[in-house]
């Protein structure tokens, strides 16, 4: 990336560790991790919606820990149990409904624009590994819920072949996949999305160049 | 966006900026995200409605199990005619020429006769005429044991309400007695342990042959018909109760609703197979020409960043 201010580091590359440093800090200035001001132009409450879903996955996380940490069928004989799945089922609501708008709110942003395609592209498989998550998780409840979702949806994944492998009848495939493989998928692929959006910068309006002017309006704007 | 030229969005924002803490940004939304996770957990609960047991099948709806118990024997159930990855009486769905049900194989073998009614009968050693019904079943070739759970299947629909005391005479065989004596052995609740420990030995987590069996029946789609779960009710988004389900999932289930999917053999490949398309459109928006260019033509960017513009001047159309 050429943007960098930290492209002279080259001096420390005599070690592989020295290497590694230099090439962390050349992909992710730290200024650019964590910077205390933003491009003018991020002045919308679209901006929020990120933040929205990355904090409702938090607490999808969170409230899923402490289902794990009882086992699976504490929820099922204990009240505080079934309040602990409340919470766990309205932040999956509230994770998806946030990064549904933040989906929408970026494709009406053409926010893939300026080597940005990538950061599109994490977010949405991002979106797709979470509703593996949250299907994987309707069929582990070990309720009529589960009984009827698994049996019907076998035959869609069996057309496919997938099923073959990757059995939705099997409580404790499901189960594992459910706790562990896929929150650490999306958990990886939310890592990436966001480091993306930090080392490239928030994308700035359509018809506006890195400068602040916009194109078209750039006559007037010299005027006073 | 024109292809082949600098991109002008590409590169270190230069224009003004203003303060903006995102720390606090993301610690302010943590805090609200849990209060409201709280609030709509204590309002609205979340749906639990217990699992049907077969024991609760064979109770609740005998004649319905009877028939299912047959139809595993005569070959014609579900799961008895589904294919890979069960089986082999069938080469499953396509999607055009691409015959990905088959091709992956049969990887979880399942001989619906065999693993949901002959081996668990086999296990009511102190019922002797079960056993004998048993022996005599299998003694018989395979056409004769067709055609005796055929014609018992077929006197079974026939009777009011499904109901094996009213079946006409015929010649049956040992298939009243077995299916009579499967539907004990459920009511009993014996057969839904043994059904997942078919295998597995001690330790149990897979409920495919339970879950193939019951699902075989007419009455746990009675049940999700009642709660409107059901496929032509857009039941794949929907939830037991009143509760949101996986509305994430409307694109999916629409496909169902409509012709040519609605009414094909295939339908289950078709939506997989488009949707398998779409999902890989969704990924790469940025490369379709005409989607990715959608964006400009409306003017809901406007309003995203209509400060700005208000500041430094709108771009031309
Ligand atoms: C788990 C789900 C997701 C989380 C936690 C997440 C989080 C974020 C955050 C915090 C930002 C920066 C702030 C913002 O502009 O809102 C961002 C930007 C972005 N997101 Fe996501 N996102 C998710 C899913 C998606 C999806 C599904 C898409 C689209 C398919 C997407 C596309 C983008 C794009 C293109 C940007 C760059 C925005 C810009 O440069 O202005 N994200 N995301």
């Amino acid at each position: 990336m050429s943007q960098t201010p930290a492209s002279g580091r080259a001096g420390e590359r005599s070690t592989w560790t020295g290497w590694l440093r230099a090439h962390t800090l050349d992909a992710i200035p730290p200024e650019h991790l964590l910077p205390d001001t933003q491009p003018a132009y991020v002045a919308s409450w679209i901006y929020v919606f990120g933040v929205l879903a990355l904090t409702a996955f938090v607490v999808v996380c969170v409230s899923g820990l402490v289902i794990a940490l009882k086992g699976p069928t504490w929820w099922q004989v204990s009240s505080r149990g079934h309040f602990v799945n409340s919470l766990h089922l309205w932040s999956v609501e509230l994770f998806f409904f946030f990064m549904v708008v933040h989906l929408w709110g970026k494709f009406f942003m053409a926010a893939w624009r300026g080597r940005r395609a990538l950061t599109w592209m994490t977010g949405a498989v991002t979106f797709l590994a979470s509703i593996g998550t949250a299907f994987t998780g309707y069929l582990v409840q070990q309720n009529f819920d589960s009984q009827w979702i698994s049996t019907q949806a076998k035959d869609g994944i069996n057309a496919t072949g997938i099923g073959a492998f990757w059995n939705v009848l099997d409580f404790g495939q499901m189960l594992l996949w459910h706790v562990a493989l896929l929150p650490l998928a999306v958990s990886v692929l939310i890592v990436l999305h966001i480091l993306l959006v930090r080392t490239s910068g928030v994308v700035p309006p359509i018809g506006v160049d890195l400068d602040g002017r916009v194109e078209g309006a750039a006559a007037k704007e010299a005027a006073p | 966006m024109t292809a082949g030229r600098v991109d002008p969005a590409a590169g270190d924002w230069r224009g003004p900026r203003r303060p903006y803490d995102l720390v606090k940004e993301f610690i302010v939304a943590l805090v609200a995200v849990s209060l409201l996770t709280v609030v709509l957990a204590l309002l609205f609960s979340s749906p639990n409605e217990k699992g049907v047991t077969l024991e609760q099948w064979a109770q609740k709806a005998p004649n319905d199990f009877i028939a299912t118990t047959v139809s595993e024997l005569a070959g014609t159930s579900t799961s008895a005619s589904y294919g890979p990855p069960y089986n082999h009486s069938s080469t499953g769905q396509q999607i055009g020429p691409l015959h990905l049900q088959k091709w992956a194989g049969v990887r979880i073998p399942v001989d619906p006769a065999r693993d949901f009614v002959i081996s668990p009968l086999r296990t009511m050693t102190a019922d002797a005429a079960v056993q004998a019904a048993v022996r005599r079943y299998e003694a018989a070739p395979a056409a004769q044991q067709d055609q005796w759970a055929g014609a018992y299947a077929d006197a079974l629909s026939k009777a009011p309400e499904g109901d094996p005391a009213q079946v006409a005479a015929g010649d049956y065989g040992p298939v009243p007695a077995m299916a009579s004596g499967l539907l004990g052995l459920a009511q009993s609740g014996a057969l839904d342990s043994q059904l997942v420990n078919a295998g597995t030995g001690f330790y149990q987590a897979d409920y495919t042959k339970p879950l193939l069996f019951l699902a075989d029946g007419g009455y746990l789609a009675d049940l999700a018909q009642a709660q409107h779960l059901s496929g032509n009710q857009w039941g794949m988004m929907n939830e037991t109760g009143n509760f949101p389900g996986q509305p994430w999932l409307w694109l999916y289930t629409f496909w169902y609703q409509v012709r040519p999917f609605s009414t094909s053999t295939n339908a289950d490949a078709l939506v997989w197979g488009l949707m398998m398309l779409l999902s890989l459109a969704l990924v790469l928006v940025p490369f379709i020409p005409g989607v990715r260019s959608i964006p400009r033509r409306l003017p809901l960017y406007r309003l995203v960043w209509r400060s700005y513009y208000r500041e430094h001047g709108a771009p031309r159309r």
